[in-house]
């Protein structure tokens, strides 16, 4: 059962989109699996043959447990499965240092906890679920009934992975105002030329800056495990999408480094349109490495984000609103201004750092037909 | 196209990118967007179907003008019929 996010502990296998016997290929979906958030198709990292289908539809399995097995290509057949169905190997566990320290504290076996950190890494929060687990609840406390509704599933996953991340991460904030008007009137401009479908939207502007922004300050691109940051060389910017239903998705849209403004703006309306269908694949909610959020459609002016871990930073974005501006010659006019913000972890990043990356996407802005 | 099917091809368009809601329900001066709570992705996805729907032409200078059922039913009507229509 692959972990489909760091507050994911479990998953129900919904469908097997192969059989045995058939041929796959790394990036075909070969499975629905359920989360408490949403169904997620899951992709496969290597190619080879469907040995055995270990898992049936509807099971509900810890994550970390083997639910199929897959004959690699080139090498003998063998249970091991690729990167993300991957059970926990044998011989010794994969564990954060802290983590070690807290199951031995509290007398958690981690041999028989699942690991949510990447590659199914046990990490602290992993050890204190296990440790509430088994401890008997305090006398006349009214147990409350499991979320089975799919908004109270993801209510309870978002409070999991926010509350652990205002217990773990020293949060900075850092604000600054951009003014968009070469950047809206360039938007204009290209827009004009273009039929309905092709054009783009602020938005797009926006993430396209800070994918180029966070090639330049990569220590904000990344994650924090095992007390270490660890920068990724793609970025890819999870999006804060709130579902019609309620609750709230964060696909990530992979390598947008790499990606023009029409491709990024591409990629938001697809992976838009399927976070709100159900029909995200498993790389979209595993690979994020920084969250991007945008409020401004619904007039907020500046966005204080939580860091969804083990990320490392978390921009926002407000609305685009008219305001006094100082111009040149000392003059005041009135510019559209847009506040953006950066969340980022202390541990991996400061201020000063934090704010040269703000000044970078200001800068970007200013030259949108470079983005 | 008669003023009917104008808003039921809007109907259809807001049902799709907002299912659970009834857009029947919307009073004719009520703001769309903030009334079915919709961004700023879905509305240029709902004014994609509409041009897809009925082949008009949408400029981005007029996103602003279209906030309403009766402000889109007034925008649409002459570039259908000819003609002006009026949202009782």
């Amino acid at each position: 059962m692959p972990s489909l996010g760091a507050d994911m502990t479990e998953g129900t296998l919904v469908q097997w989109n192969v059989k045995v016997g058939d041929p796959i290929k790394r990036g075909d979906i070969i499975a629905v699996v359920g989360t408490e958030k949403a169904d997620i198709e899951v992709e496969v990292y290597q190619t080879g043959t469907v040995e055995k289908l270990i898992a049936q539809p509807g099971d509900k399995l810890p994550v970390g447990t083997p639910i199929a097995l897959i004959h690699v290509e080139g090498e003998a057949p063998s249970p091991v499965v690729p990167e993300i169905l991957a059970p926990k190997p044998a011989g010794r566990v994969k564990a954060s240092p802290m983590a070690r320290k807290l199951a031995q504290d509290l007398g958690v076996d981690l041999e028989k906890i699942p690991g949510t950190g990447p590659h199914g890494v046990i990490e602290r929060h992993d050890v204190e679920q296990a440790a509430q687990a088994k401890a008997p609840a305090p006398a006349g406390r009214v147990e409350s009934a499991a979320p089975t509704e799919p908004v109270a599933g993801m209510r309870h996953a978002i409070a999991m992975a926010m509350a652990r991340s205002n217990r773990e991460i020293p949060h900075y904030y850092l604000s600054t105002q951009i003014d968009m008007s070469v950047a809206l009137d360039w938007l204009r401009e290209f827009n004009e030329k273009r039929s309905i479908e092709n054009r783009i939207l602020p938005a797009a502007l926006l993430l396209t800056a800070v994918a180029h922004g966070l090639v330049q300050v990569p220590e904000l691109n990344g994650f924090w495990v095992d007390d270490q940051l660890k920068p990724s060389p793609e970025v890819n910017p999870g999006v804060a999408i709130s579902l019609r239903g309620g609750g709230l998705m964060i696909p990530a849209i992979l390598s947008a480094q790499q990606k023009s403004l029409e491709e990024l703006m591409a990629a938001l309306r697809d992976i838009i349109t399927r976070a709100r269908s159900g029909r995200l694949r498993s790389s979209e909610i595993t690979e994020g490495t920084i969250t991007v959020t945008n409020l401004g459609d619904l007039g907020v002016e500046t966005v204080f984000g939580v860091i969804y871990p083990p990320q490392v930073a978390l921009v926002g974005f407000g609305k685009i609103m008219d305001r006094p501006w100082a111009a040149a010659h000392g003059m005041l006019g009135v510019r559209p201004v847009l506040t953006a913000t950066l969340a980022a972890d202390h541990r991996a990043t400061d201020g000063h750092r934090g704010a040269q990356f703000l000044q970078i996407l200001d800068g970007l802005l200013q030259e949108p037909g470079k983005l | 196209m008669t003023e009917s099917e104008i808003q039921t091809a809007i109907f259809d368009g807001l049902r799709k990118i907002a299912p659970e809601t009834d857009p029947r329900q919307l009073r004719p001066t009520e703001n769309l967007r903030e009334a079915l709570d919709i961004d700023s992705f879905d509305f240029l996805n709902f004014l994609i179907g509409l041009h897809q729907r009925l082949g008009v032409e949408i400029p981005e200078a007029d996103y602003g003008r279209l906030t309403t059922l009766a402000a889109l039913i007034q925008y649409l009507s002459p570039k259908l019929t000819g003609g002006s229509a009026k949202v009782s």
